[in-house]
Order: C-alpha cells, then structure tokens, then sequence
C-alpha cells in the first residue's frame, strides 16, 4: 500500500540554502543540490524548495537552480514561492520540477487553480495553505507569507480549491509553526477529512512521536519539516524506523 | 545505441533526460517520425491529461506512427495509459495498442494516488535486479486494471497494472525517473532489452 511521506522544506535564497545548517558531512550546506542529495539518499520521499526572494532578477536565479536540482535528484520535489501565473509553472516545470505549490496567488485569483490543473494537470498542482485560528475567527487562511488575514475559513477554502482542481494541500498552522509543540492535529484532521487529495500537514514537529500523532490522529498523508531536519535535531532514517515500529507504513 | 524520447511537449521530458543523463546515457529528444522509426529504443513519457496529449500526439501524426513501431518502446505513466484503447479520463479514444481500459480509482482512498508504493508480482527483465515489495513513485488518478498483460502490479487498495508489456511495447504506469536507485534499475533494464 501506499506509504505515509516524510518531506524536509528547503528554504531558497539568491539560489542558496537559508536558515544556517550544521553537517558535518556536507562541503556545503548552503548548496541546495548538495543539500537535496543528502536527503534523497538518507530516504526522505519528497523534498520542497520554497523560493523566498523578492526580485524577478532572483526569480531566474531560482528557476535555473530548479534544473540543476531536477539533473542530480532522483526524487519527486515541489517547488514554490511567488508563483503567480501559467507562465512561471511553465518554466519550473520545463525545467524539471515535479510540482508547483501556490500560495497567496490562489487567494488573489482563485481560477489560477483551474487554470493550472486544466493545463499542467491536478497531480503537479500542490495548493499551500497557511492557517491561523483565534478564538474569534476559529481557523482562517493568511495571505502573504502569513501577514493578511483573509476572509476564507480553513475548511471551506480547502473544499473550494481542491474543487477548482488543487491535487493536494500543503496546511501550515502558523500557531504550531516554529513551537516544536506538535503539528495541529484538529485542522489537519478537519481538512484531510474534508477533501479527497492527499494533505501535507507543517508545523509544528518537534519529536517523532509528533509524526506519528499527524499520521495517525490526523489522517495525514505526508509532514514536512524544515529545521528539525536541518539542524540534525531529528534524522530520516531514525524518523522513518521509529514511524514503522509504531506500526505505520513507511519507505525504508 | 541510438536512443530517441518522442516529444509531444509532454511534462515530464526534462526529469526523463536528466535520468538518461544520471546514467550516463545520450538521448535524442524528437518528434520527427523518420528519427523515430530509426531507432534502437524510444522512450514516450508522459504527465497530464489524456486527451490535450491524444491532440499533442495527432498534431504530429504520432498517432499513426507509435503503434506501427517494432523497436523496444518504454512508455511511462500518462505514456503508459496512451497505449491503451480508451480512457475514462474525458473519454478519450488512446492508441489502442494494449487491448486494455484506463480506469478512474474509485476509492475512499485519496486520489492522485501519489507517493511511493510497493512492486509486487514482477515478471519480464524488466525488473532484472529488483525484488518484489521494492518501493516506486507514483502520481496518478487514473489506472490499468490487472490483465494478462500486466508484468507487475501495485495495490492502491485492489491491485492494479503497475507495467505492462505486449509484444515490444513496454510501460510503466509509476515514474522510474523519479524512483531512486530502483527506477534507475529499471531504465538499465529496459536499456539493455
């Protein structure tokens, strides 16, 4: 059957690695191909480059870094940041990447969804989700890198955009994001309830236990993580072992 | 060896060469039908939706040409699906080249079923090197039910047509591309054929 999926985020800047990473048996940890290399052979199943520069000149930094990452990784990768029309998936996924993840432009125009399932197909259109719940809203969507509080209630978004074609939901609870308390389980599990593609649940792991709880409470099909995984706080194969102990299906 | 991927702007061209590449391997990227017919194997990748590729495919007479072909063909996934007779994916009329159908999954499961999954039951050299319940990645919603010419299967939750071959004409519907040193295994495989 089908296996639950561990994916490290990678966040790009100016076509280098951010956020500062400590291995020992890395050259260069700012390189993001060396970087990726690392994780595809220690067995993580997918790997997600968020693009976090500003300028269109950063922009193709990004989409030529993209091709040299497809060229030495033989793993699917999702790639995502300032997407905002066919033309820039065109490139990335020309360009070798497997999936596009769209965030703030699915807000702004909700049809760029259709447009780009219609195009390029569900399977390669991942729509990214940034959720916040207070108590006088419940869960609402942010915009804009979590800045804008937008008028969508969580669940109801994840319907419509997977109705609009989205072939899976990457949700980020920005309460639990950074805490290393736990992923949200309620939402994950709301949503991943709620629509009938898979849900990638971010935010929040801080244990391996934290995974099993997303796979198993929250129906998660796959959890991502960034600096737990870079900072070597946790490793794929440690995670991975444990996850199958527990009795969840898992790549080894 | 003359190796040509036939190019009907398919998505997943890029991650097919790069493949090749990572082993070692030129490829002629063509959709010329002379270039295609004088090869000594073809590659026919493939993501996306069935019909818009059925009218990338017929714009350039491919239609007409694939199936006539007598070469080793590898077809991966969307690849794999054209090779058969008819798709529920928009109704589309495929090649018909494997007397098979393409389903919708119909499942409480999620759909694409995407990810990475077990091999099971492999048979031809095709899986030469690999043993049964290794890992491969899949994105797929549609699929090939089991039948006589499957040469493995995968089960997503009823087993279904993981590759199949008939006569010279193979294909996978999981990405060997994408499918670490198991899906390079397989291109070896089929490279060696």
């Amino acid at each position: 059957m089908l296996t639950k999926r561990i994916i490290p985020c990678l966040d790009i800047k100016n076509g280098r690695t951010v956020k500062g990473v400590r291995f020992e048996n890395i050259r260069d940890a700012g390189d993001p191909v060396e970087l990726a290399s690392w994780y595809a052979e220690q067995g993580a199943d997918e790997l997600v480059f968020l693009d976090i520069t500003a300028t269109n000149e950063e922009r193709k930094t990004f989409a030529e870094l993209v091709k040299d990452i497809a060229r030495h990784i033989d793993i699917p990768f999702t790639v995502g940041g300032g997407i905002g029309a066919v033309a820039d998936v065109e490139v990335l996924l020309q360009n070798g990447a497997d999936k596009v993840s769209v965030n703030s432009a699915a807000i702004r125009n909700p049809k760029l969804v259709e447009e780009l399932a219609k195009h390029f197909g569900s399977q390669c259109v991942t729509v990214a989700v940034d959720t916040k719940y207070t108590n006088d809203t419940g869960w609402k969507v942010y915009a804009r890198a979590g800045t804008v509080e937008t008028e969508h209630a969580t669940v109801d978004w994840a319907r419509q955009i997977t109705d609009l074609g989205a072939g899976e939901i990457l949700l980020t609870s920005m309460n639990n994001d950074g805490t290393k308390a736990g992923f949200a389980l309620d939402i994950t599990g709301d949503v991943a309830k709620a629509v009938s593609v898979p849900v990638v649940a971010s935010g929040g792991a801080g244990s391996m236990q934290h995974f099993a709880d997303v796979f198993e409470q929250a129906h998660a099909d796959a959890a991502l993580a960034a600096s737990l995984f870079h900072f070597r706080e946790l490793e794929v194969p440690v995670l991975k072992h444990f996850l199958k102990e527990q009795g969840i299906d898992v790549r080894i | 060896m003359n190796l040509v991927i036939v190019d009907y702007k398919a998505g997943n061209v890029q991650s097919v060469m790069f493949a090749l590449e990572r082993l070692g391997i030129q490829a002629t990227l063509s959709s010329d039908a002379e270039t295609i017919k004088a090869a000594d194997k073809v590659i026919f990748p493939g993501v996306g939706e069935a019909s818009s590729a059925m009218a990338q495919l017929k714009s350039r007479n491919l239609d007409k040409l694939l199936p006539t072909l007598e070469q080793p063909f590898f077809g991966v996934c969307l690849g794999m699906q054209l090779l058969c007779q008819h798709s529920e994916e928009s109704d589309t009329e495929l090649l018909g080249i494997i007397p098979s159908k393409v389903l919708r999954f119909q499942t409480d499961l999620k759909v694409p079923h995407m990810g990475w999954n077990r091999l099971e039951k492999l048979q031809t050299p095709l899986f030469g090197g690999l043993q049964e319940q290794d890992y491969v990645y899949y994105v797929h919603s549609f699929y090939v039910p089991v039948n006589e010419n499957t040469i493995a299967q995968s089960s997503y939750p009823e087993p279904f047509s993981a590759a199949l071959q008939y006569k010279n004409f193979y294909a996978a519907q999981f990405h060997p591309e994408k499918s670490g040193p198991a899906g390079s295994q397989i291109i070896k495989n089929f490279l060696a054929l």
